[in-house]
């Protein structure tokens, strides 16, 4: 029996309360209970994390690199949404 | 650990692509920007990384098998507890690995057939036995601490997830080679015999430590364009060097002998050693060495004695989402 090529799932990890999770890596497993089963192994051998997180690879779509000058550029035009942007006296202090 | 010899670059048919694209690509690199995976690279770029990256980890996975040889044999429960932590990141660093490899286009599956075909290599090291306790000591000192020399500076590695598995790697690397360190002391400061099983265990293993960083950069071919690609940052010789300059002073701590009488300090510091039979490298690289069919047939065995579980767990999923589609369709 030829078995099908086992799922690629995406590992992510909360290391300590108040903070996000965060991506470290991906695993094969059958299935969600596996999956998490093989993170703690894999990805939390000493104390990295508080929570996890798995997600099918298959579940994520993904920006295009070839279109990140598109995709970004707003973000790089647009100084004024910078605090930095704008002028307050010294005398005022710190603001 | 262990990407000796791997690092052998394809020589791109750059003439197929696209001259703008390789431009703009080999740009990307020298500003030491990361490539990532969907990002377009040459195709050499992705055959030579998928084979390095893939033989590491088909590296970390054969090197359990020396020092599992061991687990059951540890002479203190402490000493048994850390041998299994460290294989156990031996297995977790080939997952790393088998990941990082897998961004480029090949499955999981194709990688480790390729190895159990006996068509994908992986490093010498690991087709020399561990005769006695202290090799266990030896290989974490040594074959470890030659590692580190040779992953230090992946973690710069142009291609981002092979740069960030070897981030992890490193970090774990450092308890295996201070374990290994550790029991060499222990035996040093033990009785004649355990002081005489820490030497011979250094006298074997000390020149195949050395082959570990591959062929001196006189005779190896590829790495201008490995290099060129920022896969490698230091060459054979250059790490080689770095790893023996740091170990003597080691030994010499231990009160061990480097098996190489013919080996000098320079008058910058720099220890300098004799001539590495090639001849030996070559042969256990073409299959020859001393364990290379017992780690393959162990290999082969563990594969073919786990596919029972491989199925059994795929058939469960499947029924698993079966019964979910059957529910939402009611």
């Amino acid at each position: 029996m030829t078995t099908p090529n086992t799922p690629l799932w995406e590992v992510f990890i909360r290391s300590r309360n108040g903070l996000a999770h965060k991506h470290v890596g991906s695993l094969h497993a059958s299935d969600a209970t596996m999956a998490l089963q093989a993170a703690r192994d894999i990805y939390t051998r000493r104390g990295e994390g508080l929570s996890i997180w798995v997600v099918p690879s298959t579940a994520i779509t993904a920006s295009d690199p070839a279109d990140k000058g598109m995709m970004f550029e707003p973000a790089e035009t647009k100084i004024y949404r910078h605090p930095t942007f704008y002028e307050v006296p010294e005398e005022v202090g710190h603001m | 650990m262990y990407t000796q010899a791997l690092n052998t670059a394809e020589t791109g048919d750059h003439g197929l692509e696209d001259a703008g694209k390789a431009a703009q690509f080999q740009a990307r690199i020298d500003a030491e920007e990361r490539i990532e995976p969907n990002d377009w690279m040459p195709a050499a770029y992705r055959k030579t990384l998928t084979r390095q990256i893939s033989q590491h980890a088909h590296s970390e996975i054969v090197g359990m098998l020396p020092e599992g040889n061991w687990i059951t044999r540890a002479p203190t429960l402490r000493r048994k507890a850390a041998l299994l932590a460290k294989v156990q990141d031996e297995c977790g660093h080939g997952l790393y690995l088998y990941a990082a490899a897998e961004t480029l286009g090949t499955s999981r599956e194709e990688l480790v057939d390729a190895m159990l075909a006996g068509k994908a290599k992986y490093s010498s090291i690991f087709n020399y036995p561990t005769l006695t306790w202290a090799d266990i000591g030896t290989i974490g000192w040594l074959v470890d601490g030659a590692a580190i020399m040779n992953q230090i500076p992946l973690c710069r590695c142009s291609y981002g997830p092979y740069a960030r598995a070897m981030i992890r790697v490193c970090k774990e690397e450092s308890f295996h080679q201070r374990q290994g360190y550790e029991i060499m002391l222990t035996l040093c400061r033990g009785s004649d015999e355990q002081k005489a099983m820490a030497q011979d265990a250094l006298n074997r293993w000390w020149w195949p430590v050395l082959m570990m960083f591959g062929p001196p950069d006189a005779t190896s071919q590829h790495s201008d364009t490995s290099t060129r690609w920022k896969i490698k940052r230091f060459s054979n010789d250059e790490l080689r060097q770095k790893f023996v300059d740091a170990t003597v002073p080691q030994a010499q701590y231990l009160g061990l002998t480097i098996p190489d009488p013919g080996m000098t300090q320079d008058a910058d510091g720099h220890w300098r050693y004799s001539e590495i039979d090639w001849t030996e490298f070559k042969q256990v690289l073409a299959g020859n060495g001393p364990c290379n069919r017992d780690r393959m047939a162990a290999r082969r065995k563990a594969h073919d004695e786990g596919a029972w579980v491989r199925e059994a767990a795929a058939a469960y999923a499947a029924k698993r989402a079966q019964r979910q589609t059957a529910q939402a369709a009611e």
